[in-house]
């Protein structure tokens, strides 16, 4: 037999059991709408690179990485002693910052493009909780090195549900493994963050993307217009592959310079009685709703705690208005509707970006 | 074999007018790229894998350990102790003899431990079975003796090194 044959009958072997013919076809078939905002489709695709990214640096990160008491002391030894730590941890850092960027990019533009609409309604809501794991993954890593910055990042942030009434200490304290962030809130902190996120993450992922798959890319309302003889696709293979491919090169090159020429520092250990470094600040994803609680603190007549809950309740409301969206801008043929979310979401932009300007801006 | 031997009448040959790159070129040129970038990438997470290797090496360059207030070690018993990173044992024998082999089996890597009563160095593991006087596989499956180090006695401990 030839190698030729050998190859031949082994594909065909393995064809017959799992129809890989069929789905090559399939492949081949599949199409993208090509037009001017085609540029938002690459964002979903460079989200799930640096999630990927993030998977693997994390797992290098866990080969020397040990919480509870030693956690600050392995991640010095990771940083200084490792040969490359300091590189594997800078790009973890920076891959997650990266990936936060790139799902509110791709969130944004899924947005604007009322793509959402019948029947893409559970990719939204899918997307919506991928943000929320997303955001939780951010907090809960942020913890682990147990640097001065992340244990009052932390104390911070746990000390927000305080707010809620009657139950806010308990799930504050649960949270926490106790009264105060300590080894046991690491602890549990890197249980969350390597086993409870990662389970639950990755099978809506792969939801997410079923969807995609299922209902291909939305068109915006611009290309919804056109007769759809005059709408334009390209293929699917290899045309848009090679484009996401690229686009997935350029995250990676960006990724690489970001960690190497700015690698992510290491503060001090930290100390249950030393003061609050000055200039302490959230990271810039978690900017925006703090400054939203603190700018609602200095209301006169929501001072101290009410502030604090209306915040919170402003906030949620908020997110689920975003989150719910779909059911009420549903119809293409609604323009009012349709107006009215485009302006809700041009709000949320301005909201975002000037509390998170203004938190930058009021830094002590 | 092609009578063409300057590369740029071959590049010339095979170029549509307006294209640079011959598809044979662009393909090596790519694949070296390719080369390059997964080599830049998987370098530096080898070297941060083989981190405790590299450390155990500079751990395996020890030649001698002192062990201090060994020479108090009643005879026949043994101390165990960690000579540059594996274990190894040092017997004091009925006879005042001092002997230092290395405790790592020759057969399957485990630790082995000294028995006063049978005058003998067993692994638990198989079975095996060495002298304790010279470190020589004396019965069961070890394929090699245990290395014997140098032993010097003085009044603030033992110097052991390698032979």
């Amino acid at each position: 037999m030839t190698t030729k044959t050998i190859t031949a009958s082994v594909y065909d072997w393995v064809d017959e059991r799992l129809g890989i013919t069929e789905l090559a076809a399939f492949a081949r078939h599949k199409t993208v709408p090509a037009h001017a905002q085609s540029f938002w489709y690459y964002w979903g695709g460079i989200s799930l690179f640096l999630f990927l990214v993030q998977c693997f640096t994390g797992v290098l990160l866990l080969v020397y990485y040990r919480p509870g008491a030693e956690a600050f002391e392995s991640v010095r030894q990771i940083t200084f002693v490792m040969n490359f730590g300091w590189l594997i941890r800078s790009a973890h850092s920076w891959s997650a910052n990266l990936m936060m960027f790139a799902i509110l990019v791709h969130m944004f533009s899924v947005y604007f493009m009322k793509a959402y609409r019948k029947p893409r309604e559970f990719g939204w809501l899918s997307g919506m909780a991928l943000l929320g794991f997303a955001s939780v993954f951010g907090f809960s890593g942020y913890l682990l090195p147990m640097d001065e910055l992340s244990y009052f990042a932390t104390k911070v942030g746990l000390q927000i549900p305080v707010a809620i009434p009657f139950v806010g200490t308990a799930i504050a304290n649960m949270l926490r493994g106790g009264p105060d962030v300590t080894e046991f809130t690491v602890q549990r902190f890197f249980a969350l963050h390597v086993v409870v996120l990662p389970a639950l993450f990755i099978p809506l992922l792969a939801f997410h993307l079923f969807l995609v798959q299922k209902h291909g890319n939305a068109l915006p309302p611009s290309e919804e217009l056109k007769e759809p003889e005059d709408r334009k696709t390209v293929p699917f293979m290899p045309t848009f592959l090679r484009k996401d491919l690229a686009m997935w090169i350029i995250s990676l090159n960006v990724l690489a310079l970001m960690a190497s020429v700015f690698p992510w520092a290491l503060g001090k250990q930290y100390d249950a009685l030393a003061p609050a470094p000055t200039g302490i600040h959230p990271e810039w994803y978690f900017m925006s709703p703090f400054e939203m609680l603190k700018l609602l603190g200095m209301v006169k007549w929501l001072q101290g705690e009410s502030g604090e809950i209306a915040g919170i309740l402003l906030f949620t409301l908020g997110i689920v208005l975003w989150t719910l969206i779909p059911f009420y801008d549903n119809n293409k043929e609604s323009g009012r509707r349709g107006r009215v979310a485009h302006y809700f979401g041009l709000l949320a932009i301005f909201a975002l970006v000037a509390t998170t300007a203004i938190g930058y801006w009021t830094i002590r | 074999m092609s009578e063409v031997t300057n590369p740029a009448s071959i590049v010339e040959e095979y170029l549509e007018p307006g294209e640079l790159w011959t598809r044979r070129a662009f393909m090596v040129a790519a694949s070296a790229a390719g080369i390059g970038y997964a080599a830049a990438l998987g370098y530096p997470v080898y070297r941060y894998l083989a981190s405790p290797s590299e450390m155990a090496l500079s751990a395996t360059a020890v030649t001698e350990v002192t062990l201090k207030d060994a020479e108090k070690l009643p005879a026949g018993s043994a101390l165990m102790f960690k000579f540059g990173t594996a274990p190894a044992m040092l017997i004091h024998h009925q006879d005042g003899r001092w002997i230092a082999l290395s405790a790592v089996c020759s057969h399957l890597g485990c630790t082995v431990q000294y028995e006063p009563q049978a005058d003998r160095i067993h692994c638990a593991c198989h079975g095996g079975v060495y002298d304790p006087y010279t470190g020589a596989n004396v019965s069961g499956p070890p394929p090699k003796p245990l290395k014997l180090f140098k032993t010097s006695v003085n009044d603030t401990g033992v110097l052991v090194s390698r032979g």
